[in-house]
């Protein structure tokens, strides 16, 4: 094994509110296979403090393919060597990463495969003009058996972590809301791994 | 009112997280909570992490000054480092995206109207992969300064925005490079949200005549140290 010197790690700075035409990629939400019929929508908004939207918000998502492999793949985007552009996914496979900003009015949404009953959730970073580091948080999809982890790891906060069946407008099967709130009294719950 | 070194935050006054220093940006953004610790699960999706390859990255996103036709305006420079982790065991293989100014301190997004001009061969965007050593390496343009609103005559330190995927999501890490000897550095509340001195240094590349190339650009070193657990030890022998 190698010895175990420890280096004091970079600090993180902020990724500002001009990263946009930088991070965000085409079909960064797309993380499920073009036309599976087992997929899943997530959407929601992230408000601040005061409850306004967050407008400059990036998500990430990681999780674990629906068989369970955490080995991930690569092909999340594919740059187009003709025109430096972007080609997209190949719609085929299954990277499990995703990467949204939030819209105008704080709004996001991913299309995906079900996590396993083994890790039901959607491991989410979020970074924001604002925060000096990222903040990870989880989304436990209703439904998959993650109820009882959630409260494990936070109590009744834990709900916060609670990917529901939508049951607003645009309710339907397989769509799920996830909402942020980086402050106040509903504050999501937000996690460190130390 | 002009800030001086000594207003902003040093490590005797080091705010802890969710309390907001003279970043003001985060007043409404930073939770007020602290973070609620997970460990014991070695199965925890967060300690494996996405992967990338050769779809990802075409050779030329590491050179910013070539994605136009013509050459950019500006002093041009190359940034090359290794990514660590605490161990000092090299992240092979990994994603390293970039973003930045231009020479004149403006970056390629519409809702900077700072004015100071666009430079049509320079969009300020650029990807790599880090080689088995776990190095990197961009060809750019260095940066400028650029005011914003922080407080009364805030100008921004010259720097790259970097972004960085280690082999686990618990060590994804956003940040900043920025340039030795920018007096600017003094008076940054950015740059200043870290409140230790050393932990700031780190922050600075360092000037390398070494990576400088012949008749073409100032080469800059600076490496990067990836924080958090992962589920899998990297290859002992990677390190040897």
């Amino acid at each position: 094994m190698p010895e175990p010197v420890a280096f004091d790690p970079t600090p993180s700075q902020t990724v500002g509110p001009f990263y946009g035409y930088a991070l965000p990629f085409p079909g960064g939400g797309e993380i499920a296979p073009t036309g599976h019929p087992g997929a899943i929508t997530i959407h929601g908004y992230v408000y601040d403090g005061h409850g306004e939207p967050v407008p400059d918000a990036l998500l990430e998502f990681w999780q674990a393919a629906p068989d369970g492999s955490l080995a991930g793949g690569a092909g999340s985007w594919r740059r187009d060597a003709a025109s430096g552009g972007f080609l997209g996914r190949d719609g085929i496979g299954f990277t499990g990463f995703g990467r949204v900003g939030t819209g105008a009015d704080g709004h996001w949404s991913v299309r995906t495969l079900p996590p396993p009953p083994a890790a039901p959730y959607l491991a989410v970073c979020l970074f924001a003009r604002g925060l000096s580091r990222h903040l990870f948080t989880r989304a436990y999809v209703e439904g998959l058996g993650g109820e009882g982890e959630l409260k494990g790891l936070a109590g009744e906060r834990g709900e916060t972590m609670l990917a529901r069946r939508e049951s607003g407008a645009g309710a339907r099967e397989g769509l799920f809301r996830f909402d942020i709130h980086l402050q106040g009294e509903k504050e999501t719950v937000f996690l460190d791994f130390g | 009112m002009t800030l001086t070194q000594g207003q902003i935050g040093t490590a005797e006054e080091a705010p802890a997280r969710g309390r907001v220093g003279p970043y003001r940006s985060g007043a409404l953004r930073e939770p007020s909570r602290a973070p609620v610790l997970v460990g014991g699960d070695p199965e925890a999706v967060e300690l494996y992490g996405p992967v990338f390859g050769v779809t990802e990255v075409t050779p030329l996103d590491a050179d910013l000054t070539r994605q136009h036709v013509g050459d950019p305006h500006g002093e041009r420079i190359t940034v090359s480092g290794r990514v660590v982790d605490r161990f000092g065991r090299p992240v092979a293989g990994q994603l390293v995206e970039i973003w930045q100014a231009n020479a004149s301190g403006r970056y390629a997004h519409r809702r900077d109207q700072h004015a100071a001009p666009l430079d049509p061969h320079f969009t300020g965007a650029g990807r790599c992969l880090t080689d088995a050593e776990g190095r990197y390496a961009f060809t750019t343009i260095k940066p400028g300064a650029y005011p914003w609103g922080n407080h009364e005559n805030a100008w921004r330190p010259a720097h790259i925005h970097f972004s960085l995927f280690g082999r686990a999501f618990t060590q994804r890490l956003v940040t900043q490079m920025y340039f030795p000897g920018d007096p600017l550095l003094a008076y940054d509340p950015i740059l200043h949200t870290v409140t230790d001195q050393a932990a700031r240094d780190r922050l600075v590349a360092a000037y390398d005549p070494e990576l400088s190339v012949r008749n073409w650009s100032l080469g800059y070193h600076w490496d990067i140290v990836l924080d958090g657990p992962a589920a899998t030890p990297a290859d002992p022998e990677v390190t040897a």
